[in-house]
This record gives structure tokens, C-alpha cells and sequence, in this order.
């Protein structure tokens, strides 16, 4: 029996590729020949990092279509790619472009598709992917359509690991859409919060509208920098203006997996807990004992955040 | 211009989740079910473009008879009419059928605009949007937080990991919105009395054109193996702020265990 070909969708990034697509590579290698598909105009640079994290092939395309965020044209070439090259299983990261590309696809191809994976693995010939529901259940699923399956897998699900391989290049050429490409992208506006990526963080501060007014989201922002911390948010008050959205941590935010979080004057409604209740340690500040934050704290601390957060900056500072 | 929005129907997420072990699947209780709260955004955007530029807000949704108290929801809101797929075949359907089902009915519309959540609420893949832009071949604009209608342009402001993108698009283009494209009106009594008599036009799956086979848990690509209940592990530990700095000590000493310090 041929090996399984397991592709991973790689988004290609200003710093190369993304690590999302990286750490796919891991899953990808356990369960048979790990293959990226590649298609942006700086592609080629990226072949030896995918090849060195265990790809061994890498689809390219290096199209300038592909500069900009656009659904139909990556969509067009990929279902090419996949009436060509027949593969068992794709893994798309949980990055917005990618799940565009994944949910466009499935409705073009009408295959199936798991979203949110935790773990994905073939039990003998069965996809079996794990899936969270809601906070306290998990569901084990699989597909009953394809190849090609096609599964999405949770941020920081795997570890992408170095081994030390290369890949093996091809050339895939762009299909143009028959009926062109209808999405104009007019401008790309950076939003970054300064300092520490949220998505890379180990110690992760992260405040809500439990501070009272924007100007005391400073007091979060205190703290993180004595800690070395990112800076997170609650959707609350990224929606009511306080911080921009790239500060969102949640379901529909950036979902982080620091080793410490602090959440403070944040309730711990689901959706935001679905973006950081992998995290390693939680340590929660809130007035009110009832607050849902606490079922997830390791140390939950009743009371005033704004009494609290520069207290503990001040003892953070004098311990350094 | 013709909009048409999309409205679920789902258990109240601020109520804990009930499973039914035997169906591995989520208990789906009317009395404690309501219209998703991301697509009151949808709902908001879409009649915010109708009142500016004219025109018609239908709502569409699939689920059970019940669905019409989230639909009634909507119409309070200010939506016109609405379209309830209804059948006792649909009951489990993964994601691509319930985007199959609802672009069928969305196609029979011919709408210049579809307006949907990025996910829902309880399912949260977030593919029936995409799935259903590509049945109905129509450009998407996602994670989009402003919506702006000049002739048959379409420009709008999208989210993305690092800030904002502009994109612009010709109808008819479906849309998924977030949080922050505009505030969801609040129903006002006399929205409510309308939308009493406003009109569902209830449909089965024969005249939405899909075999039964092919639908609900018997047709759904997506197969549920088991559910379980997630332990969680967490042993919290209490402290009470009463202002004496002991929380502080107390968080210090944790930050410490966990090397964060
Ligand atoms: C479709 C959808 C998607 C969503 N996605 C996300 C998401 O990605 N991320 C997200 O965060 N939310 C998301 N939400 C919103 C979520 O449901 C909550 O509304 C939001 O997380 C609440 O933010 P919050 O905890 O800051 O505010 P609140 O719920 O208002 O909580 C404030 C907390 O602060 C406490 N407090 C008040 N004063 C003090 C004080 N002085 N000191 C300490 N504590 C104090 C209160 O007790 C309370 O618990 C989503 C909602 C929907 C419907
Ligand atoms: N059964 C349904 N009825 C109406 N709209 C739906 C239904 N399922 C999904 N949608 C729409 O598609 C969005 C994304 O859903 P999902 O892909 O399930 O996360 C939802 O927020 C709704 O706007």
C-alpha cells in the first residue's frame, strides 16, 4: 500500500512561514509523507525550513496573485493541485486566511471537513481528530467523505520539530478562477500591539471590563512589562475600543497557550476561555467570587484589580 | 437591494451544556435556546445597509419548528420575512449540509448581499459561511467589521491577525461580520407586537430540493465517534483581597512556582 500523502496548507508570512503551518508538519510526519503546499510569491524561501521540519515535497507556486489575501485564485489552484495529485489528508492551521481557503474548498469539492482539531491520527485506516465542545466535553469524530480529508488543526495542538530533512520542489501553475478574481484587496493596515507576541508569549497579562475605563487598562499593561508579559484582551473591550482587536484573546481572538495567564477583571465567559483554557497556569483577579474564571484559576484572587495590579507590579519590581 | 441574513437557532450559551451520551450529541432544548448572539450582529448590519440604501432584510435559518422564537427574535429586530428549514431528517447535519441546505434556499432569493456570523456560538467551525459562498458562487468578505454599499461595490473593513485590510468586491457577495460591526438594537415592544405577525414560510427538505439520505446524521460526512466529559484537573486556590497585601504575597509566590518570575 502507498504510503498516505498528508498536505499541509502553508501561509507564508513576512517572517517567513507561518508557525501555525510549522507545527503541522508534526502530525503530518506521524501519519505518512508529509507534503506543504506553498503558494505565495516568496515561496521558494521557505523550502528548507519546511523540508527541515520534515516535509518532503513542497508544492510551489509562486504566483503573484498570491501577494494578496485572496480566497477564490488559492481555491482555484488547490482543487487543480488536488484533482492532480489525489492526497488523503490536508491539515489547514487555524490562521483566518486558511480557514477561508478550507471552508471554500470543502463547499467546492462537497467533502466534509473537522474544524478546531486538538489531535488528529488514523486509526487503521479510520481519521479519528479530536474536537473540543463548549468547555467540558470532547468529541472523537471522523469523515465519511473524501480524500481528500480535510481537517483544521487548533493553534499549538503539535510542536513543529527540526529533524534535519529536505524537500523535493514542484512547480504547480496558478489556475486562473473561470470567473476572475472578484476580491479587490485596497489596502493592508498593521495593527500590532507593541512589545511581546500574544501568540508566542509565556507569561500573558490580560485585562477586561472589569478595570472600568480604558485608562486603567495601563495598569495591565504595568504589569506585563515588569513581567516580560503580553498584553492581552477580553472582547469586551477591544469591541468597546479600549485596545485594537489584534489584543483579542478568544473564540473569535487569538487563542494562546502561555505557560502563566493572568486574567484580570475578566468574568471567564466560554468564548473567551476557549481562546486560553490551555494555558498552564491561570491566575485570576476578580470581585466577585461567582465569577466563571475561577472554575479554571490555579489561584483565584477575590477582590479590586485596581487596587491589586499595581501592588503586585511594585512587588513584581522589587523582586527582580 | 436584497439582503439576506442568516440566523441560528442555538441552546443559550450562558447555560451549561447539556449532552445526550446515547446520540453523542448536544441536548437541544427550545425552551432554553435563542437566536445566536453573533448573528444579532448580522442581523444589525444588515438592516442598518437596508435602511440607508432600501430594500429587504429576509432571514434564513435551519433547525427545528422551535427556530421560529429565535426568527421572531430577528423580526423584532426589524427583519421583514423569513425562511425556516425545517425537517426531522435534518436533525445532526455537519456543517456542509446545513451550507448546502441554506444556499439552496439563499439561490431560490437571488439576494445582492448574505450576510452571516464568522461562527457560531455553539458549533464554532466557522465553515458553513465559506462552504456556502462557494455554492453559491458569490466572492466572500470575511471577519469584516464595517460594510459600505456605493451602486454594485461593496467595500468593507476586514480583520486579520495583525490589523485591517480594505477589500472591495461587486454584488452579490456574501459577508461574515464580527462583534464589531455594529451594536445589535434592542427590540422595542411595538418591534415586538410586528413581529407577530410578520410571515415564516416554513419549508421541508423536498422543497429545498435535498434527499432525505443525504441529509441529518444519515447523510452528514462528519461522523461523531464518542463524546465524553472533559475532566478538568484544576484545583483552585481562593484568596480573598481584604486589602492587606497578603493577595499580593500570595500571587508572588505563584508567579514564582511557575517561573515567572
Ligand atoms: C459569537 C461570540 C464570540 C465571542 N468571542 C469572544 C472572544 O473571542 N473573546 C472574548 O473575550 N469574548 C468573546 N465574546 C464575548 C464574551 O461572551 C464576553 O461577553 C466577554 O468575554 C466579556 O468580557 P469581560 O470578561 O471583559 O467583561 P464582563 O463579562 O463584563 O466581566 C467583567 C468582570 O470584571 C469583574 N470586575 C468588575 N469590577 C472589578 C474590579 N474592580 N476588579 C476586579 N474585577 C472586577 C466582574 O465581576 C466581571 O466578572 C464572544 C461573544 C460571542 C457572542
Ligand atoms: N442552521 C443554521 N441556520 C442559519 N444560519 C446558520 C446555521 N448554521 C450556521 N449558520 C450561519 O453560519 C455562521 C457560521 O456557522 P458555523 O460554520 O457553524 O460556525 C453562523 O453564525 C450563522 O450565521
Amino acid at each position: 500500500m502507498p504510503e498516505r500523502r498528508v498536505w499541509i496548507w502553508t501561509e507564508i508570512g513576512a517572517d517567513g512561514v507561518h508557525p501555525l503551518s510549522l507545527e503541522l508538519l508534526t502530525p503530518a510526519s506521524a501519519m505518512g509523507t508529509a507534503e506543504a503546499v506553498v503558494f505565495s510569491p516568496n515561496g521558494s524561501g521557505s523550502t528548507s525550513v519546511l523540508g527541515d521540519n520534515g516535509a518532503s515535497v513542497v508544492h510551489l507556486c509562486e504566483d503573484q496573485v498570491f501577494a494578496d489575501y485572496v480566497v477564490e485564485p488559492h481555491v482555484a489552484t488547490l482543487v487543480e493541485l488536488i484533482s492532480s495529485e489525489q492526497p488523503d489528508l490536508i491539515l489547514f492551521p487555524s490562521t483566518f486566511p486558511a480557514r477561508d481557503v478550507m471552508a471554500r474548498l470543502a463547499g467546492t469539492l462537497r467533502v466534509g471537513v473537522i474544524a478546531n482539531a486538538s489531535a488528529v491520527e488514523y486509526d487503521g485506516d479510520q481519521l479519528v481528530a479530536s474536537v473540543g465542545y463548549g468547555a467540558d466535553f470532547e468529541s472523537r469524530v471522523t469523515l465519511a467523505s473524501g480524500p481528500p480529508h480535510l481537517v483544521q488543526v487548533r493553534r499549538k495542538a503539535y510542536t513543529a520539530e527540526a529533524s534535519g530533512g529536505s524537500a523535493e520542489v514542484r512547480e504547480v501553475p496558478a489556475v486562473s478562477a473561470s470567473n476572475g478574481y472578484r476580491v479587490q484587496v485596497v489596502e493592508t493596515v498593521q495593527e500590532t500591539s507593541e512589545g511581546i507576541n500574544l501568540e508566542d508569549a509565556s507569561v500573558i497579562v490580560s485585562g477586561g471590563r472589569g478595570l472600568g475605563q480604558p485608562e486603567n487598562f495601563r495598569l495591565v499593561e504595568d504589569l506585563a512589562k515588569e513581567l516580560n508579559a503580553a498584553v492581552g484582551a477580553s472582547r469586551a473591550i477591544v469591541d468597546a475600543g479600549w485596545v485594537p482587536y489584534s489584543y483579542q484573546v478568544g473564540q473569535t481572538g487569538k487563542t494562546v497557550k502561555p505557560s502563566v495567564y493572568v486574567a484580570a477583571g475578566i468574568s471567564g465567559a466560554i468564548q473567551h476561555i476557549a481562546g486560553m483554557g490551555n494555558s498552564q497556569h491561570v491566575i485570576a483577579i476578580n470581585s466577585d467570587p461567582e465569577a466563571p474564571i475561577f472554575e479554571l484559576a490555579d489561584l483565584g484572587v477575590v477582590g479590586d484589580a485596581l487596587t491589586i495590579l499595581p501592588k503586585l507590579t511594585e512587588r513584581v519590581r522589587s523582586e527582580r | 437591494m436584497k439582503i439576506v441574513v442568516c440566523a441560528k437557532f442555538i441552546p443559550d450559551p450562558n447555560l451549561a451544556l447539556v449532552v445526550d451520551p446515547d446520540k453523542k450529541r448536544v441536548v437541544r432544548d427550545p425552551s432554553q435556546s435563542i437566536l445566536d448572539p453573533g448573528d444579532e450582529f448580522g442581523i444589525e448590519a444588515a438592516l442598518q445597509l437596508a435602511e440607508k440604501h432600501g430594500g429587504e432584510v429576509v432571514a434564513v435559518s435551519m433547525g427545528p419548528e422551535s427556530a421560529d422564537a429565535g426568527i421572531r427574535r430577528a423580526m423584532a429586530m426589524g427583519v421583514e420575512r423569513a425562511i425556516l428549514i425545517t425537517d426531522q431528517s435534518l436533525e445532526g447535519s455537519d456543517a456542509l449540509t446545513t451550507a448546502e441546505v441554506l444556499s439552496s434556499v439563499i439561490a431560490s432569493e437571488a439576494p445582492d448581499i448574505v450576510v452571516t456570523a464568522t461562527e457560531s456560538t455553539d458549533a464554532y467551525t466557522g465553515m458553513v459561511p465559506g462552504a456556502m459562498a462557494a455554492m453559491l458562487d458569490m466572492p466572500q468578505l470575511t471577519f469584516v467589521r464595517s460594510i459600505e454599499v456605493d451602486g454594485q461595490t461593496v467595500t468593507a473593513q476586514r480583520d486579520y491577525e495583525n490589523g485591517y485590510q480594505t477589500v472591495r468586491a461587486a454584488l452579490p457577495v456574501l459577508i461574515t461580520v464580527t462583534a464589531s460591526v455594529a451594536e445589535p438594537r434592542y427590540p422595542s415592544f411595538k418591534g415586538m407586537m410586528q413581529a407577530k405577525k410578520k410571515p415564516i414560510d416554513t419549508r421541508d427538505l423536498g422543497a429545498v430540493g435535498i434527499d432525505a439520505g443525504s441529509a441529518g446524521e444519515a447523510g452528514a460526512r462528519e461522523k461523531v465517534l464518542d463524546l465524553s466529559k472533559v475532566q478538568i484537573e484544576k484545583q483552585t486556590r481562593v484568596v480573598e483581597d481584604d486589602g492587606t497585601g497578603d493577595s499580593v504575597d500570595e500571587i508572588v509566590a505563584y508567579l514564582k512556582h511557575a517561573q515567572a518570575i
